[in-house]
């Protein structure tokens, strides 16, 4: 019966991206273009990343604990350093592209403000990487078994979710603060919002309890909201 | 999270460019089991036996079988059903086998194989083997038929013959065995025999098999298969490998059928063995001590029969598949009465068969003979002019030869097979007067122990290699018996008879070789390099299997081809390209030997052996039952086994969550998803006033 944990996981980590989806975006075109756009540009970020990781990978010296210890902290940081330049990156490919939706419209205004963009793309950046993180945690939570044959928390599963909302969700702020920012250049903001998301990945990566860590990041996670 | 996501995608990619698959979340759920052997399905003309699991395995909360209370709880008291359970070997028989396949609680069986044998006996195999395919029936001594006169293998209880649909492994007592243990021990005992709490340990087994209801059926569906897909799927094969054979001079491999003017005495011995599970038949006294004894004729006969040859011929055949209800002789016999094998049954002399021999009881051994023929005068004449032969070849020697009287059957031998096509003189030499004296026929105990061979603490595997041990000495003694009585037999003058003895040395290597450590330095100096490479630390194992495209001969049966190719032939000074095709060299022919390239001994101080190659009248010959050449699967008289195909043999552990933790989990999973939606439905409905801003004025719908 561990098609219950597999639903419930799944509830929990994209419920919310779900109903964001279903009532402030699946009625606008546009705006579901914008969500898929970002969830390709947070993929070619990944996709640069892993072909980093992986050459690094092969290049180290395997055997060596403490040098894989250091090499999965530079492909972390690597990682968010390089999701937040496509977040840049996607950032003015939309200010171009809200350049030709202004000049197309009748009343040469667009129809979408970049506010909305900064949400809309925000979440497609949350959604891809809550897929990533999560899909497979879901795929096993089918079992039959669960975590905890080597001591781990049973609440692995459930903690995972939660983690993945929260990813989600703080990526839709991100988004949000990041486009705010780079609209007024103030990009002390921007510094901001890259240390943060570098912080967050920092308490979850070498952090070897499932349960601190979640406590912790939604710690940080409630910091953000105000 | 992101990156960590992406490092754990990463990870992932990473190990599946190095072939691992499972992903890590896998790697802190799951305890994959290793060296665990199944019990897999094999089929004959009207039944399947064995063991499978359903297509995604079977789980089974684990239960630790200790006590008569633990039986108890796995069959009715446990409140947490299926159980999957963990028992020693005292526990595994049949009442209890029975017990566990009638009840609907039980998910699948795991023995842990201790180090030393049940004192009692054990035999999983029937109590009459090869009941249907042996010599007698209506037609042939009705009254011997069915084991009525005497029952081979009292102990036998036929459970390797019981079909269980639950799947039962076999494992080592090793490091998986102590982590099953634990697991069991850290969660599942409940204090005070209560219930244990939740989480719980289970364990899952894979053994699915491809293959129901009978060969009949399983060939059909291969044969459609195979000639209406694309892509067939087989789903059973025959049991097969090889015969051995070999004769003192060399017999010409391509003229078949009846050879004029030759009579040829025949010894003949079987190869393999079996056990409840597959691959594990260690079968130390039901074969390997037959074909040792055999080998070590052949080598006590080379030197007599170069100086003093014998007027008639002698073959030597080690049948494969003798289990199975006789692959390899009724094979041979079949050829031979087809005229697709080098002799014919008409130019057999006589015959004497080796059958279990290592354990012999106040120095006794039988000699069995066909009550049924004997009626005949001329075969009574033969067969007591053999029996006088061997007993005055066995003078002098530390045993005495009796016949067991006359109203006996054979026991189950290859011999029965031939007394089905031709009256043929002949005896078979056992350690039994009439049950056998194995305690462990055809089980897992069956092995080096039970016959005595171990060797003295701290000796090194070299001199292990070279320690003479008791049963070797005696089975030497059994080798030399015969091989002064197939001397006898052949013509030979008694005169030469003290100059033919076996020797212990070379038994007791082989017993090593085959029962201890197959991968010694006497072996790789004699077998070709291919199959060096095959030799492992494990013992050697004589389950027949089935045809392999990549490995199409057994490893034993050619380590046994390769000895006996020392032991009768000669070594050339071909190089190794003119040893594989010597043909159109003179004085060379393939049609009379075989040539065979051998790795040879490794001088101390180098690590590659000086090949060479062997010409010796050894041959090989398919052990495939007639009834897969006649395509008659549901053949009465022809052996019909065949091995179910399988894709995954798997066993794992792992916990199990509380109905209340997912139900929990769905719960909240539920709840998130219901309150996100109204949240976001009235958040989204009162948009324009929560986010009205006056710095930058929304200028689309919200």
């Amino acid at each position: 019966m561990t098609v219950a944990v597999f639903f419930g996981c799944a509830f929990i980590a994209f419920g919310p991206a779900l109903a964001l989806f279903i009532f402030t975006i699946a009625r606008d075109p546009l705006r579901v273009i914008i969500l898929i756009a970002g969830a390709f540009f947070w993929l070619l970020s990944l996709l640069l990343s892993s072909l980093v990781w992986f050459i690094a990978v092969k290049a180290s010296r395997q055997e060596e604990a403490t040098a894989q210890k250091g090499l999965l902290i530079f492909g972390v940081m690597f990682s968010v350093v390089l999701q937040e330049v496509f977040r840049f990156a996607y950032y003015r490919l939309l200010r171009k592209a809200n350049e030709g939706l202004a000049a197309i419209s009748e009343e040469n205004l667009s129809p979408i403000s970049i506010r909305q963009m900064a949400y809309v793309a925000g979440l497609g950046f949350g959604i891809m990487s809550g897929a990533f993180s999560m899909i497979n945690i879901l795929s096993d939570s089918l079992g039959p078994g669960t975590v905890g044959i080597f001591g781990d928390s049973q609440y692995y599963f459930i903690t995972s979710a939660f983690m993945t909302l929260a990813m989600t969700l703080l990526h839709t702020f991100w988004g949000v603060v990041f486009f705010d920012s780079c609209e007024r250049n103030r990009w002390w903001a921007v510094a901001v919002v890259l240390s943060l998301h570098l912080l967050v990945s920092g308490l979850v990566s070498p952090s070897p309890s499932h349960r601190s860590r979640a406590v912790r990041t939604h710690n940080t996670c409630a910091d953000k909201r105000p | 999270m992101g990156p960590q996501a992406a490092s754990l995608v990463l990870l992932i990619l990473f190990f599946a460019c190095n072939g691992v698959n499972s992903s890590s979340v896998q790697q802190k759920i799951y305890v994959e089991l290793k060296n665990t052997f199944p019990c897999v399905r094999l089929l004959n003309a009207t039944h399947q036996i064995g063991c499978q699991s359903s297509i995604s395995g079977d789980t089974g909360i684990l239960h630790v079988l200790e006590t008569e209370s633990d039986l108890n709880w796995v069959l009715s008291s446990g409140p947490n059903p299926p159980y999957l359970v963990l028992m020693d070997a005292q526990y595994f028989n049949r009442s209890t086998m029975m017990r566990f396949r009638d009840s609907m609680r039980v998910a699948g069986v795991v023995l842990v194989i201790p180090k030393s044998s049940p004192p009692q006996g054990f035999s999983p195999h029937n109590s009459c083997p090869n009941q249907g395919t042996g010599v007698y029936s209506k037609n042939y001594g009705p009254e011997l038929a069915d084991c009525n006169t005497t029952v081979w293998n009292p102990l036998g209880d036929g459970l390797s013959y019981e079909d269980f649909n639950f799947p039962i492994f076999s494992l080592h007592e090793d490091n998986d065995t102590d982590i099953i243990r634990k697991c069991y021990q850290d969660h599942n005992v409940g204090v005070n025999n209560s219930a244990p709490q939740y989480p719980l340990c289970a364990m899952q087994l894979f053994s699915h098999m491809h293959a129901v209801k009978d060969t009949v059926t399983c060939m059909r569906r291969t044969d459609i298969q195979s000639r209406f897909s694309i892509s067939p799927e087989i789903v059973c094969d025959a049991l097969t490998d090889y015969n051995v054979w070999a004769s003192i001079r060399p017999l010409n491999n391509t003229a078949k059928g009846h050879l004029n003017g030759e009579k040829l005495v025949v010894a003949a011995t079987r190869l393999d063995s079996r056990s409840f599970f597959w691959d594990e038949a260690p079968g130390a006294e039901s074969g390997v001590a037959g074909f040792v004894t055999l080998l070590a004729t052949v080598q006590a006969l080379r030197a007599v029969t170069e100086t003093a040859p014998t007027p008639n011929n002698i073959l030597f055949v080690f049948f494969q598949g003798e289990a199975f209800d006789y692959i390899g002789s009724s094979r041979m016999v079949y050829d031979m009465k087809n005229g697709k094998f080098v002799i014919d049954l008409d130019n057999i002399h006589s015959l004497i068969e080796i059958g279990q021999v290592a354990l012999r009881r106040d120095s006794k051994l039988w000699l069995h003979s066909d009550p049924v023929s004997r009626k005949n005068s001329s075969i009574e004449s033969e067969v007591k002019k053999l029996v006088s032969n061997m007993q005055h070849a066995g003078a002098g020697l530390r045993f005495s030869l009796d016949e067991p009287g006359v109203t006996q059957p054979l026991p189950p031998s290859s011999f029965q097979r031939f007394l089905r096509e031709g009256v043929i003189p002949g005896v078979v030499l056992a350690d039994h007067q009439s049950a056998f004296n194995n305690r462990y026929y055809e089980s897992l105990y069956d092995n080096a122990e039970y016959l005595n061979v171990t060797y003295p603490p701290n000796l090194s595997p070299e001199e292990q290699l070279e320690f003479v041990t008791n049963t070797a000495k005696d089975v030497a003694e059994v080798a030399t018996l015969v091989a002064r009585s197939l001397y006898i037999q052949a013509g030979g003058e008694k005169a030469n008879l003290p100059n033919i003895s076996a020797d212990p040395k070379m038994v007791t290597q082989m017993l090593y070789g085959f029962l201890v450590q197959p991968n010694n330095s006497w072996f790789r100096a004699l077998v070709a390099p291919d199959v060096v490479q095959k030799l492992g630390p494990r013992p050697l194992q004589y389950y027949i299997g089935v045809h392999d495209k990549s490995d199409p001969i057994k490893t034993s049966t050619r380590i046994i081809q390769y000895i006996l190719a020392n032991f009768t032939g000669t070594v050339t000074n071909l190089s190794q390209s003119q040893c594989q095709n010597p043909e159109n060299l003179p004085g060379e022919s393939k049609d009379l030997y075989s040539y065979l390239w051998v790795q040879g001994p490794v001088a101390p101080n180098s690590t590659q052996g000086e090949g060479y190659c062997i010409r010796a009248p050894v041959r090989l010959s398919r052990a495939v039952s007639p009834a897969f050449e006649l395509q008659d699967y549901g053949s009465k008289d022809y052996s019909t086994w065949a091995e179910s195909r399988w894709k995954r043999i798997n066993a794992r552990i792992f916990l199990v969550a509380s109905r209340d933790l997912e139900m929990l989990t769905l719960g909240v999973g539920v709840g998130v998803l219901l309150v996100s939606l109204l949240v976001t439905y009235f958040i989204n409905a009162k948009a324009d006033v929560l986010f009205s801003s006056s710095r930058e004025p929304s200028s689309t719908a919200y």
